[in-house]
């Protein structure tokens, strides 16, 4: 038997275990990998709605309707929310691979039917299950947020990261419900309304519904579309050759890219602009709302590198300076760059507003090696005549163009 | 109650028409910290725990370590990517 004061010592020290915990991590975490780290803090946010849920079902399990829908929804939710989280955090971390079937869009929608089917006869008639139909609901939630997030994209991963946000927000405000408690409540909501309105703008941005960005996986059919252009000649250049294209330009856009970075080469993508800009280069970047792996992210990055501020410029205002542009640095970034969003129907990526590089006179793309994207498709910006790459790591390439930059 | 939640929404609504795209990943980090609110909830949940009743307990323990990761977690994060915006100024 604990005592009141025995509860109160551990309510501080679970508090005090988790400040400690949170606070180390998060200072820790590197910003290419905030991703990751926002779905980790949002899975813990829903895995504590949904054991709030399971906790006060277990001791009160014989509440009205009203009571019942209001702790199995937190639960449903929370529960919903954390799994997915996971698996989010698992795919951005790169430690879990995409998995899509055509049965497993099915098997989902059946799993959320099932999900609700329980959901209306616990809660109308709480004597068909008893009190296991928590557990049911539990472990039937827990499945559904692997299973629907696991099929999602990477070029979808911002969309769904806000998504699960917003999931956490509404188990948080079923728990203010549950409590009577203003500050939850309110706070719930908000984080529950915001993430929703964050996440129908990025579908906006892709140009795609939400429900398509859900029930239709991403990524799979752009393969057999890639192999048709696997015989089609890239042009390189050399490192002096795209120094001297770069010094001798009025105006240069570079356009940043998760492959930027990843090679943590933002610093140096920095240097690179002060370079250009003592020689009368005038330099902009140009930042697709989804590049990088959240919205914004690619802005943090290159913050975090003293880029000002007005150099970086919004995709539509890129796209109006593009005709004006003599060349365009893309940086690791593909899938934003596609000139297929545009003309290829067929594409997965068809309708999605893409940075339009291909306006500008000359287009330098550096890239490791002739992979395609995170979103698993061929870019036949690569082969474009105004194209030519420049092979190799972001950061020792940008280093050495650095170099040749300041001999020119 | 019906009141605050319209108008949560609407402050929610408002919230994000306001901020512009470049601060969007410190807007979600934040608002993934104030979600962490459910720790509000843990904390009803643990204190009401009659003492006997350790798996109320165990488990209220584990959402509030939980929660407060949440809210830590989320807010320290945030704070450092605000920072960078920051300097700039």
């Amino acid at each position: 038997m604990a005592s009141a004061s025995a509860i109160l010592a551990g309510l501080y020290l679970a508090v005090g275990a988790g400040t400690v915990v949170g606070w180390m991590t998060a200072m820790r975490v590197k910003m290419t990998a905030m991703p990751q780290m926002v779905s980790l803090f949002n899975g813990m946010g829903g895995a504590c709605a949904a054991i709030i849920s399971i906790v006060e079902y277990h001791s009160h399990p014989d509440g009205d309707a009203m009571y019942l829908l209001v702790v199995f929804l937190g639960l449903i939710i929370g529960s919903i929310s954390f799994s997915g989280s996971m698996v989010a955090f698992g795919k951005l971390d790169e430690k879990i691979k995409d998995f899509s079937a055509k049965w497993l869009t099915i098997f989902n929608l059946l799993l959320l039917g099932v999900i609700i089917c329980v959901l209306v006869v616990a809660v109308s008639s709480p004597a068909i299950f008893g009190p296991s139909v928590l557990w049911i609901l539990l472990l039937l939630s827990l499945l559904y947020g692997v299973l629907f997030v696991m099929p999602i994209g990477g070029a979808d991963m911002p969309v769904v990261i806000s998504l699960l946000n917003s999931l956490t927000g509404m188990a948080a405000a079923f728990g203010g419900f549950l409590y009577h408690n203003q500050v939850m409540l309110t706070g719930g909501i908000l984080v529950g309304s915001a993430g929703t309105i964050l996440t129908v703008l990025m579908c906006k941005a892709m140009n795609r519904s939400l429900l398509n960005v859900i029930i239709g996986s991403f990524g799979g059919g752009g393969t057999a579309a890639g192999a048709a252009t696997g015989d089609q000649v890239v042009k390189e250049i050399n490192l002096t050759d795209a120094a001297i294209l770069c010094a001798y330009a009025s105006k240069v856009c570079i356009v940043p890219g998760y492959g930027l970075a990843v090679a943590q080469a933002q610093h140096i993508c920095h240097d690179l602009e002060k370079q250009l800009e003592n020689k009368g280069v005038e330099v902009y970047y140009a930042i697709h709302p989804v590049a990088g792996r959240m919205p914004g992210h690619m802005n943090v990055l290159l913050a975090e590198a003293d880029v000002p501020y007005p150099k970086l410029v919004e995709m539509e205002d890129a796209n109006g300076m593009m005709n004006s542009t003599d060349v365009v640095i893309v940086v690791g970034a593909n899938d934003v760059v596609n000139p297929s969003a545009k003309d290829d129907p067929g594409s997965p990526i068809y309708g999605m507003p893409v940075i339009e590089v291909w306006d500008a006179k000359n287009i330098i793309v550096m890239k490791r090696s002739m992979r395609s994207g995170y979103a698993g498709i061929e870019n036949p910006l690569f082969f474009h005549s105004k194209t030519k790459m420049l092979f190799g790591d972001a950061k020792e390439t940008l280093q050495k163009l650095v170099g040749e930059v300041k001999m020119t | 109650m019906v009141y605050i939640v319209v108008l949560s929404i609407f402050l929610g609504i408002e919230v994000i028409s306001n901020v512009p795209a470049i601060l969007h990943t410190p807007l979600m980090s934040g608002a993934n910290a104030i979600h962490g609110v459910v720790i509000i909830g843990a904390i009803i949940v643990m204190g009401h725990a009659r003492g006997d009743d350790y798996l109320a307990l165990s488990l209220g323990f584990l959402a509030v370590v939980l929660g407060t990761l949440n809210v830590v977690g989320g807010f320290v994060v945030t704070n450092r990517m605000l920072e960078m915006f920051k300097k700039k100024k």
